[in-house]
């Protein structure tokens, strides 16, 4: 199977009804897409919307209940090894070695993977050049802040030259400065390397740095789209409004303007095309009395409110305790 | 974070590293497998010699026992040991207990590893989960080996000549005992996801392996009860071969031996050192064994 590894792949990714099953609680059901080659996919939705357990079975670090994946060419369960030796991997927590420098930690990784000695140094040197802590290369990581160690991991699971990239919520909890340098050296991956970049998150604003985004919303797929295509089916305003009775606005719009609305971080929230112009007719005709508006351009939060009728932030909340149902079940047992 | 500047220019002619340096992960083979388990290794030494606190913290309690309790207790014992110093007697057993005390926070540091997170780099590696285990044991075998070495180097402080073929003969048991116990460590890591959880356990089977292994007694005409729970201990084997070969090479009265370096008996058939080594050897066989079947199923 390597001979032919420089074969003509339709797809760096290809997955099948995917499914993955803790005890009685199903973390993913039935997912479907395929990734381009070259291409940077983002996969958004709350936490514990089942980005990670995808994520996971993709990297081989978890066995699919049913279905089936394929990444660079490779089946991820009977192809374990071959999925490994072409994917880099940038995980949600840590996992760089404190005691060690920074280079000893990149040379670790090339040992393990059995880089090619003579390439080991040019090869480090120029992933830590791209991260910006080649100078820093003999500095013990556990003196690094988390930016930078945010960095040395992605510059490590470079290390090999990998055909996919994927990261796990890259950013979360880093600065927005740091979050942005790492999107530059993403975009800059991209076009220096023949690589697919594959990564979750849960900023709206990091999602429309992919060249498309998959919604996952409990488990499955809503939505699969170029980021702008997303806004565009959208197509209307928010509108947010405080009233003085919530429940009477709600019916009011119903009645009044044909208009459904929802509530979403305790406000009255609705779409329509042209926002600033709705806002007098609101205030002549709703019938109760209003607090505040707020009214703003579509982003990718009302289009994930759109798909799923929630807020990412509101869906959060929702599934934190499915979160933390879904972790018993993996600590009790539900490991393979 | 200032040094993100230079990206912005890749492609002039001082930047050194523009062209894309593209390396390919070969096939699994022998060759990368005895990579794996070089670099595992390497890293165990790596991280010993930065924690330089660790070298010393685990070599205080042997030593306390070694010159505390053996000067402490000498006058108590003099009725019993024939004019033999007890620190020349508990010698053997202290060097086991050193070499067993560093072998299992070799063996901690994989609970450790799970607990940071790095565990799981080299888990996703295209390597076999036994290189990993293997070099972790190399690795705390090393690292043991080492801190035996620094009790062999006292042994003419409590009267043991500086015998070339006893020091090569101890410290070849000490490696072999260093290897066993930190399979035996990593077999009981696997399992265990916390720290504290870890340093209980050891606390748990590594005091009552020490006590009743005859690091600190002669093992003839124990209690029964003590006399089947030596001979179960594994670390006797390693206790009583390492007695044997310090012994030989002192020139005790035949009383003195006899009360000191009596030999551990299976139903009265003296067992040989070789065999003892031997057993010690086949322990940590399977111990390894184990800790790599359970290691490649985890996860």
């Amino acid at each position: 199977m390597g001979s032919s590894e420089n074969g003509h792949h339709p797809a760096a990714i290809e997955v099948r009804e995917l499914t993955k099953t803790f005890g009685d609680v199903q973390a993913v059901r039935g997912v479907d897409f395929e990734v381009a080659t070259g291409e940077v996919f983002g996969f958004l939705g709350p936490n514990g919307a089942g980005k990670t357990t995808t994520i996971n079975m993709l990297c081989t670090l978890a066995r699919p209940t049913s279905g089936e994946a394929r990444v660079a060419g490779h089946d991820v369960v009977r192809e374990r090894d071959d999925v490994r030796r072409n994917i880099g991997l940038v995980f949600q927590d840590p996992t760089l070695d404190g005691y060690l420098t920074a280079a000893q930690n990149l040379r670790l990784h090339a040992e393990l993977y059995g880089v090619q000695s003579d390439l080991v140094e040019p090869r480090m040197r120029q992933v830590m050049t791209m991260v910006g802590l080649w100078d820093r290369k003999d500095t013990t990581v556990g003196t690094f802040s988390g930016g930078m160690r945010r960095r040395l991991e992605i510059a490590r699971g470079l290390m090999h030259s990998p055909r996919v990239l994927f990261l796990d919520e890259p950013t979360i909890g880093l600065d927005p400065q740091t979050r942005r340098s790492i999107w530059e050296y993403i975009r800059e991956l991209k076009e220096r390397e023949e690589i697919t970049i594959f990564m979750t998150t849960h900023y709206m604003d990091e999602a429309e740095w992919c060249d498309r985004i998959a919604i996952m919303d409990h488990g499955q797929i809503v939505a699969l789209e170029r980021p702008e295509e997303l806004k565009a089916q959208v197509g209307t305003d928010r509108v947010m409004i405080h009233t003085e009775d919530d429940e009477a606005a709600i019916a009011a719009l119903a009645e009044r303007f044909g208009i459904e609305a929802g509530m979403s971080e305790g406000m009255v929230t609705f779409g329509v095309p042209a926002g600033e112009e709705f806002v007098p007719r609101l205030f002549s005709d709703l019938g109760v009395p209003i607090k505040s508006v707020n009214v703003s351009r579509p982003t990718l939060d009302d289009v994930f409110m759109s798909y799923t009728g929630t807020t990412i932030r509101d869906a959060e909340e929702d599934q934190s305790r499915h979160r933390n149902r879904v972790m018993m079940q993996m600590m009790h047992g539900g490991r393979r | 974070m200032s040094t993100t500047v230079d990206r912005t220019h890749e492609g002039a002619p001082q930047q050194p590293a523009p062209e894309i340096v593209r390396v390919s992960v070969p096939q699994r083979s022998l060759a990368s497998e005895l990579r794996a388990i070089r670099i595992v290794w390497r890293r165990e030494l790596i991280r010993f010699k930065s924690d330089r606190l660790r070298i010393v913290t685990s070599l205080v309690q042997p030593l306390l026992f070694l010159f505390v309790l053996g000067s402490g207790l000498q006058s108590i014992a003099n009725a019993g040991t024939h004019g033999v110093d007890l620190k020349t007697f508990i010698y053997p057993g202290i060097l086991c207990i050193a070499v067993m005390f560093t072998a299992m926070f070799s063996a901690a540091s994989i609970v450790w590893d799970r607990e940071f997170g790095f565990l799981r780099e080299m888990m996703v590696a295209p390597v076999r989960r036994s290189s990993i285990v293997i070099g972790k044991c190399l690795g705390g075998a090393t690292v043991a080996s080492f801190q035996g070495v620094i009790v062999i180097a006292l042994a003419g402080l409590v009267g043991v000549p500086y015998d070339p073929l006893l020091i090569l003969g101890i410290f070849g048991l000490q490696l072999l005992l260093a290897f066993s116990i930190t399979a035996f460590g990593v077999m009981v890591a696997v399992r265990i996801k916390q720290m504290q959880s870890f340093m209980g356990v050891m606390q748990m089977i590594v005091m009552p392996m020490f006590f009743i292994s005859g690091a600190l007694f002669s093992v003839a005409a124990l209690p029964t009860w003590l006399t089947i729970l030596n001979r179960i201990d594994p670390l006797t084997y390693a206790v009583d071969p390492m007695r044997k070969l310090v012994f030989s090479h002192l020139s005790l009265s035949p009383a003195a031996q006899k009360a000191l370096d009596p030999g551990v008996t299976w139903w009265g058939w003296h067992v040989p050192g070789l065999l003892e080594a031997f057993v010690i050897f086949a322990l940590g066989i399977v111990m390894l064994g184990i800790a790599i079947c359970e290691f490649s199923t985890t996860e």
